[in-house]
């Protein structure tokens, strides 16, 4: 077996007991690394706002997330009358498979030998890469709507509705910003553009769509300052409002899940996955560890930014979205196509 | 001098009006920069958290917090003589006082009569501080103990010994100049 190609572009799958193994371990990574976003989160934003964050629970309040999420899951559950009831339930665990279904798509490394087996450091790698993840961003963003409409609180539905607008227009620019780099790459297999950026990573040659991207991703995980679904001044709480204990849990998770996909996502697609700048090829086992170093430095970026910009007014969203970053995009695809085949 | 209207005109510098095009979103992208670079700055700048139950804010010698009773401290004997002025002056009605005489074998302040029972509810006390005005005698002061919480209202009328025993926890005193 030739493991230099990437297995999508061959059809080559692990044997099942691997898939099995894999799956498990890669959604262990990514719930273990709710907990860590969570607290680097309140740590880092409370020093940029001069304050320490949560310190008290453990070691530096190391224990923080624990504490929050038993509080929230030894709550009651509970339901307004004029909830609709299946949906009610269905929708927080609609976000949460969302969320782990994009999870398996981040590429950690290469492919490497395990007990003889060759295995590729990633949950599944399929040729369309980058439809699958959005594929899977919008069954999250139907979690959000019917959450908020089978609530049937009018809070709660005007968060949904606002949040329909913000994903759908969203959702436009950052795929379109994407096409640059899969011109670029040639490939939509996520393993495949990591491996073309060997020499150069896409966010220099593709500055403009990672830009768009990233403000993209801002919204489309409903992150400030496109917290606009969840305007807690506007909304309290938006589409999440009458959600308690459990199923506020799974929101909250799923919107940290979904942090986390979209930095894998950066990762990968612009800032060189498991490669290292100038030359240095560390052994297999270090890759891993650099996605997740990057994927925690993309993080902090987003906290950095919630900690600086105020969120925007609707139609100033509206109006970024459609009029900036879609142009944008789409000018940025159209010079990348040109160059690419007058080279 | 003379006031010069034109001198109290306040100019402020904006930015053209209109975003948009190419311009706006340069701009935009620059002040998001310029944003991003203050919120740094202010991480370079530390924290200024006061972690509350271990470390406190030092209150200023003036500061009027738990009242205090007072003893002479060559003899022993309360100052307090008893004489309710306190209580007359308190515009919340929190002190009660029930003088008692003296008598020579059991002698319990330096004047006639002393102060039986004295008692201030302090959840009534607005800490105003008449009382210490009031005295004549500076029986009773403004201490500087400001952690006066309790789980029952009833634990909150102090009496005349816990008025006048030293407190547990000495609050820091705010140093000249800080």
């Amino acid at each position: 077996m030739n493991i230099d190609v990437p297995f999508a572009l061959v059809g080559y799958i692990e044997p099942w007991w691997m898939v099995i193994i894999k799956s498990v371990v890669f959604a262990m990574i990514g719930l273990q690394l709710v907990p860590v976003v969570l607290m680097m989160e309140r740590k880092i934003l409370g020093r940029f706002q001069n304050r320490y964050g949560p310190n008290r629970v453990g070691l530096y309040g190391a224990m923080t997330p624990i504490a929050d999420i038993i509080k929230l899951l030894s709550k009651e559950p509970f339901r307004p009358k004029t909830a609709i009831g299946w949906l009610f339930e269905l929708a927080p665990i609609l976000s949460i498979t969302a969320a782990f279904g994009a999870l398996a798509l981040i590429p950690y490394g290469p492919v490497v030998d395990i007990f003889g087996t060759a295995t590729g450091l990633y949950g599944i790698d399929v040729s369309i890469g980058p439809l699958y993840i959005f594929a899977f961003g919008a069954i999250s963003f139907y979690s959000v709507m019917l959450g908020g409409w089978a609530s049937g609180s009018k809070y709660s539905f005007l968060g949904s509705m606002r949040a329909a607008a913000q994903l759908i227009s969203y959702e436009v620019p950052q795929g379109m910003a994407l096409i640059g780099v899969v011109i670029t790459a040639q490939t939509m297999s996520l393993t495949g553009i990591v491996e073309a950026q060997q020499g150069m990573w896409y966010i220099v040659p593709q500055f403009f769509g990672f830009i768009v991207f990233m403000v993209a991703s801002f919204a489309e995980t409903n992150r400030p300052p496109f917290d606009l679904m969840e305007a807690d001044a506007e909304l309290t709480g938006g589409y999440n409002t009458e959600f308690g204990g459990s199923k506020f849990t799974l929101y909250f998770f799923a919107e940290y899940l979904n942090m986390i996909v979209v930095s894998g996502l950066a990762t990968a697609l612009f800032l060189g996955g498991w490669l290292l700048p100038f030359g240095i090829d560390p052994p297999h086992w270090v890759a891993p560890f650099v996605v997740i170093f990057k994927m925690l430095a993309f993080v902090t970026f987003f906290i950095w930014i919630r900690a600086t910009l105020p969120r925007l007014r609707y139609d100033q969203l509206m109006s970024l979205g459609w009029k900036v970053l879609l142009p944008l995009a789409t000018l940025n695809a159209l010079i990348t196509a040109i160059i690419v085949v007058a080279i | 001098m003379a006031w010069d209207p034109e001198k109290d005109v306040i100019e402020i510098v904006r930015g053209p009006q209109k975003a948009g095009g190419a311009g706006g979103l340069y701009r935009a992208f620059g002040e998001t920069l310029r944003g991003l670079k203050t919120t740094f700055g202010q991480l370079r700048m530390g924290v200024d958290t006061i972690q509350y139950p271990e470390q406190k804010i030092p209150v200023y010698p003036r500061f009027r917090g738990r009242h205090m009773l007072h003893r002479f401290e060559d003899s022993g004997l309360e100052k307090c003589v008893g004489c309710s002025l306190c209580a007359a002056a308190c515009p919340s009605d929190c002190i009660r006082v029930v003088a008692a005489e003296n008598t020579p074998e059991h002698r319990v302040s330096a004047g006639e009569r002393y102060a039986a029972v004295y008692e201030i509810n302090l959840s009534r006390c607005i800490f105003c501080g008449y009382c210490e005005i009031a005295c004549p005698f500076d029986a009773i002061t403004m201490g500087h103990e400001y952690e006066l919480s309790d789980a029952n209202r009833s634990d909150l009328i102090f009496t005349k010994e816990m008025l006048m025993a030293e407190p547990i926890e000495r609050t820091p005193l705010r140093a000249e100049g800080e």
